[in-house]
């Protein structure tokens, strides 16, 4: 997902009976569904799993703007130029709303930014994929969000209260992203010639396989996945959640009269699920160490955008300054 | 009228051209601002200029009424036929280049916009008076920005000064009028150009006096027009990217 | 640290209604905040009028006092309208 492997730094779920008054209190609550806000006391592990997580959510968002940006500037027609330009901003505004929501917990979101730059901080290994040709910006709205969506609604009802209430506005303004992704593609293979049906075919056979890695290894696999269960902080088993994507999506893939590049894709009946190949594991292991695609080009991206706006941001607090100056001399 | 129309066509596109190749530049930022409000900022203006040119370019294209739509205008034209100004066209540079030519252009924006409301063409006041709230704001937020880097730090201020520098030469080709817009005027359509550089002076001489900018002299002649579609070579460039789908599958739906 | 302020936002959605706290923006001066807050919690329309205030002037209860804060007006129920019996015939009050 958005927040891949995020670390707990806890071995071992508790039972109610270990844990100090504190932190019973505070489980107890959790499970009763009350939402735990600001100023709540909070075990540390829950306060720092949750900032790794919501920034790390945060760093997609903004990390994500980089392969739809790489069209913004050769959309073909005007709508869909307004259209992408809106969706990335929404991208932009999403990744703000994650880190006023973690910024909250005590985080600094400058520090955690600067730690994303480090490479000490995870983002979606999503992102670290290329955008090849137009359809790529339909297949990241239909597959990539749509991956997406899946994962956020669920979160909606996370036990952080600002991170819940972020979500809640963020499913809300991105029910248009992945429709504006479909409709991109339903486009192109309606009306388009050969060349850009093909563009379609394409962008599938290389968003597929990442866009199932975005929901994270089975959670045997996971082994943060108990914790973050029980603070309510992830809502659903990351194979639950790629199996629902994969069953809403396979139908809207039969729709665009396209295939997916899996041969084990088929429905089984029985299971009143659509059976998927086996998930190459090594590749989302390699991409998310830094080794895929784009990792170098995005994060040295994000970086100079940062260091080249230095001077800027310095600019505007010495103007502040001044202003403040010249108020109280008046 | 043929005659006017042929001019309202031009015209039109000059305000489309205007605003989609500004749109355009404010494109290339995306994802390199120097902070993540600035993102946001800067693609919200993008986003009202491109919607605008659509506007634009759809009236254009129904006085054409030659088989070209909004998209054709936008994506099929070539250089010689973009009737923007030269300012718009040149690249952004370091912020303090963006943010002179946004404030630069921003200003005669909303001038024009302004005068426009009161077009006696029906369809261009309704496009203005839609137009102005945006560049109203525009106007707002450049300014600042040019006062926060004129009045911020040394460097800060010493960039700003070095792209005024840069840009200014690109002012007279901004406030120039011609005939055709002489004649719209006339008949109460077009904005006035005289009048639009002389609110568009006052109101760099406000911003600039109140960091302490020196207002250069007015820009001379330097022997390209973008009204007849002289431009820079960056203006090829630019083109050669945002039109790069039209162009390799001519006709094609998307 | 941060290089800029945080500012905490809250948005009037309609008229007639409370500003709303709705998330935070940096910024390095208050008018910029107003700005920013504007281009990101707005962009749909949602706001006639924004307040940003720096975080660091809000003072709130703490999270663990809620029963001494709030508790005690839960039995002051004479502060509700539905603490009043009026007989039907005298009609909506």
């Amino acid at each position: 997902m958005y927040a891949q492997l995020v670390e707990t730094g806890v071995k071992r779920v508790k039972s109610l009976e270990e844990m100090s008054p504190e932190e019973r209190a505070f489980q107890e609550r959790i499970d009763a569904e009350i939402k735990i806000e600001p100023k709540n006391w909070m075990p540390d592990a829950y306060r720092q799993t949750l900032i790794r997580q919501i920034s790390q959510h945060a760093h997609s968002e903004i990390v994500g703007m980089l392969p739809e940006g790489n069209w913004v500037t050769r959309a073909p027609t005007l709508k869909r130029k307004l259209q992408l330009m809106a969706k990335i901003q929404d991208e932009a505004g999403h990744g703000m709303y994650l880190y006023s929501a973690m910024e909250t917990l005590g985080a600094d979101r400058d520090e955690e930014i600067d730690k994303l730059h480090a490479g000490k901080a995870k983002y979606s290994s999503i992102f670290n994929y290329p955008t090849l040709n137009w359809a790529d910006m339909g297949a990241v709205g239909w597959l990539v969000d749509g991956a997406a969506i899946v994962n956020q609604v669920v979160l909606q009802r996370t036990s952080y209260g600002p991170y819940s209430r972020a979500m809640i506005r963020i499913c809300k303004e991105e029910s248009f992203h992945q429709r504006q992704g479909y409709e991109i593609l339903l486009t192109m293979m309606r009306h388009g010639n050969q060349a850009q049906k093909d563009m379609v075919q394409d962008a599938i056979n290389r968003l597929w396989w990442p866009s199932l890695m975005m929901f994270g290894p089975s959670d045997a696999d996971s082994p943060n996945s108990a914790q973050s269960m029980s603070w309510k902080i992830k809502r659903m088993s990351n194979d639950d959640l790629r199996q629902r994507f994969i069953d809403q999506t396979v139908p809207q893939l039969e729709f665009l009269g396209c295939t997916a590049p899996d041969p084990d894709l088929k429905w089984n009946e029985e299971r009143g699920h659509y059976d998927f190949g086996q998930i190459n594991w090594q590749e989302f292991y390699d991409v998310l160490k830094g080794n895929g695609p784009c990792n170098r080009e995005r994060i040295a991206t994000r970086r100079k955008a940062l260091d080249d706006g230095k001077w800027v941001r310095e600019a505007a607090v010495a103007h502040a300054a001044k202003r403040q100056q010249k108020q109280n001399a008046a | 009228m043929t005659d006017n129309k042929n001019d309202l066509i031009e015209y039109l596109l000059r305000l489309a051209d205007n605003a989609m190749i500004n749109g355009q530049r404010l494109c290339e930022w995306c994802g390199h601002a120097p902070a993540l409000e600035e993102e946001m900022a800067l693609m919200n203006v993008a986003l009202d200029l491109v919607g605008q040119a659509r506007n634009w370019y759809e009236y254009a294209a129904e006085l054409l009424a030659d088989g070209r739509d909004a998209d054709r205008l936008a994506f099929t034209r070539d250089e010689r036929d973009f009737r923007n100004t030269l300012l718009v066209e040149q690249p952004n540079g370091d912020y303090a280049v963006t943010t002179a030519k946004l404030f630069l252009f921003d200003a005669w924006h909303l001038h024009t916009l302004q005068a426009l409301t009161a077009s006696k063409d029906e369809r261009i006041a309704a496009i203005a008076a839609k137009g102005v709230k945006e560049a109203t704001y525009h106007l707002r937020r450049s300014g600042e920005w040019v006062e926060r880097l004129g009045d911020g730090t040394e460097e800060s201020r010493q960039r700003m000064l070095a792209a005024i520098d840069e840009l200014w030469r690109f002012t007279g080709d901004l406030l120039a009028g011609d005939a055709i817009q002489q004649r719209l005027a006339e008949a109460g359509i077009a904005a006035d150009a005289a009048a639009v550089a002389a609110a568009w002076q006052a109101t760099v001489e406000q911003v600039f006096g109140a960091t302490n900018l020196p207002v250069p002299q007015p820009s001379s002649y330097f022997y390209l027009d973008g009204k007849k579609g002289l431009h820079t070579e960056h203006l090829g460039i630019l083109l050669a990217e945002m039109q790069f789908l039209q162009r390799a599958y001519p006709g094609a739906t998307w | 640290m941060s290089e800029w302020i945080l500012f905490e936002v809250f948005v009037r959605s309609k008229h007639g209604l409370n500003h709303k706290h709705v998330g935070s923006v940096h910024a390095a001066d208050a008018n910029m905040a107003l700005e920013s807050a504007r281009d990101l919690y707005t962009r749909r329309n949602e706001g006639v009028s924004i307040w940003v205030v720096p975080s660091a002037q809000i003072t709130a209860t703490a999270g663990d006092e809620k029963e001494p804060f709030f508790d005690p007006s839960q039995d002051k129920v004479y502060r509700h309208a539905s603490f009043y019996e009026l007989p039907d015939e005298v009609g909506h009050m």
